[in-house]
């Protein structure tokens, strides 16, 4: 229904636009629940157009995000012989989750004053504004947190993952991993041709743990003295469960 | 198996957590450590945030130390008079530290402080212990009865008292202050405090070994409860699904551990216990003085 409601007002509020998508995903929500392995969003969709075809190849690029946060980096050096966090640099806003999928070489496809506009690439969408005058290479520390974060595959890059049949309908496949962390996903959908934006689609993703999980988490920020006790109950009850089954066995 | 955990927001293996706590939980039960100066850096290195390890792994010391005692409580091994005096001495010691700790934070190189209190101790007790319990060895073997009951500076001190379990008769003043010791440290770095407490109990106080283990898991599991609730109040960062995973195989190990440590000799189960410290050592040490492969960590940023 929401959809369709996006569709119509897509259709009747900006007709001055050539070109459409016409989005949808296999799920717009995702839970977190206690067995939860990672996820895999199908994106697909089909461009709308009113005028025919046009002579220059279409582009489509997906993008989805995480909730982002202010984040530390650090940055080890040798002192007296020792390895210690030196310099540290706190980066305003990154995102905790962040991949991209687009149908050629992201150079290709999108222009560098269209990527400053929209934020799309992943060194774009980390924001650090006002790095401390201490900090020399403020650069090198954005860096680190797009290679250590790719390395365990919270960011990618995937050029060429997705699929565009005859300029009008694309598919693609988002790897969401398992150690995803709650909020809404703002997923974005760009047409571009060479590397101007034509048409922006935007929607949300929403990532939410269930049942125990949720009812878990609640409780711990909720109750934190109520939560604190019952981890202990537990605790020792486990411990003498065990000490008891244990006599039990010896006895035998 | 894989598990989503609610606190850490992290999915690992269960079958792994299993493991590590029940094999953790057999340390805990032989030696009468908490496990935690093992435990933590071993959930550090499966990928779970530091805070919620520290946090954590108080819980499940609570469970396989309340396991372990109940096994030595039914052997009366344990010293309940000296248990208390060590743990007064110990919660004063455990506010202390938070103090420390939080003042340490505030400076940021907490991080480093840990890791060199740790070298530290570990290096010092267990390289004593291990020579300790060579010569003890050496001197079962050759026939001489081990020299024990020596009367040195600590029994000239006040407030005598007379501790049955241990057969001892001595001032308070010592298991109060290392009571103290024991729990800033506890509290700097995140553990029990096990590993250093017996071996001041050995060799300060000059409690018997046996008697050594049930003590110093009676004492452990009110500091680390104390613990446990403290960050689950102050940082929310107990999570209770791992604690749960961990304590299931740590329960049982421990049970395990106690029948093992039972059937070993007094100077095997500290030789081993040296080794086993001084190996922890040296893979801390390491990570200090090795250059990383990654120089940058991130870490979450504190509120303004």
């Amino acid at each position: 229904m929401r959809m369709l409601f996006a569709l119509v007002l897509l259709v009747f509020a900006l007709p001055t636009a050539s070109e459409e998508v016409v989005l949808g995903l296999s799920k717009d929500k995702v839970a977190i629940t206690a067995t939860f392995d990672g996820s895999e969003i199908l994106v697909f969709g089909a461009v709308k157009r009113e005028a025919p075809i046009q002579d220059e190849p279409l582009d489509v690029i997906v993008a989805v995000a995480g909730p982002s946060e202010p984040v530390v980096v650090r940055r080890k050096e040798r002192r007296f012989g020792i390895w210690v966090n030196t310099e540290a640099l706190e980066v305003d806003e990154a995102p905790s989750f962040y991949a991209i999928a687009t149908t050629g070489p992201l150079s290709d496809v999108l222009s560098n004053v269209e990527d400053l506009r929209h934020k799309v690439t992943i060194p774009r969408a980390i924001r650090s504004v006002g790095a401390p005058s201490d900090v020399k290479d403020a650069q090198s520390f954005t860096d680190a947190i797009i290679r250590i974060r790719t390395e365990n595959g919270t960011y990618s890059l995937q050029e060429g993952a997705v699929a565009l049949d005859q300029q009008t309908l694309f598919r693609t496949s988002i790897e969401l991993p398992s150690n995803l962390t709650e909020g809404s996903y703002p997923a974005r959908i760009f047409l571009t041709r060479q590397g101007r934006v034509v048409s922006l689609f935007e929607t949300t993703i929403d990532v939410q743990k269930v049942g125990l999980e949720r009812w878990l988490y609640n409780l711990s920020r909720e109750m934190p003295l109520i939560y604190g006790l019952m981890s202990l109950a537990i605790a020792i009850f486990a411990g003498w469960g065990a000490s008891a089954a244990f006599q039990v066995i010896r006895q035998r | 198996m894989q598990i989503y955990l609610p606190i850490a927001e992290v999915s690992v293996n269960a079958f792994l957590l299993l493991g590590l706590g029940g094999m953790v939980g057999v340390l805990s039960g032989m030696f009468g450590v908490g496990g935690g100066f093992l435990m933590t850096p071993l959930l550090f290195f499966i990928g779970i945030p530091p805070a919620v390890a520290v946090a954590t792994e108080a819980n499940q010391i609570v469970a396989s130390s309340f396991s372990g005692v109940l096994a030595h409580l039914r052997r009366k091994t344990v010293d309940l008079r000296m248990g208390t005096v060590l743990l007064i001495g110990g919660l004063v010691g455990a506010a202390l530290g938070v103090v420390v700790f939080n003042y340490l934070k505030s400076l940021g190189q907490v991080d480093l402080l840990v890791k060199l209190c740790y070298v530290v101790f570990l290096g010092i007790i267990g390289a004593m212990m291990f020579v300790e319990s060579l010569r003890a060895i050496r001197r079962s073997k050759a026939g001489t009865p081990p020299t024990r009951k020596k009367h040195n500076w600590i029994h000239k001190l006040p407030f005598k008292m007379r501790f049955r379990t241990s057969g001892l008769y001595i001032s308070v003043i010592p298991p109060v202050l290392v009571g103290v010791c024991v729990g800033i440290l506890a509290a700097i770095m995140g553990v029990g405090g096990g590993f250093i407490m017996v071996p001041a109990m050995i060799y300060l106080l000059g409690m018997p070994t046996k008697v050594v283990v049930g003590t110093s898991l009676f004492q452990i599991i009110f500091v680390t409860g104390f613990t446990t609730l403290l960050h689950a109040t102050t940082n929310f960062t107990v999570d209770v699904a791992l604690a749960v995973l961990l304590l299931v195989g740590g329960v049982i190990g421990a049970q395990i551990g106690t029948t093992i440590g039972t059937k070993l000799k007094a100077e095997q189960l500290r030789i081993l216990l040296a080794i086993m410290v001084l190996a922890v050592c040296f893979k801390l040490a390491l990570d200090l003085l090795i250059m990383p492969s990654e120089l940058y960590s991130i870490g979450a940023a504190e509120g303004h």
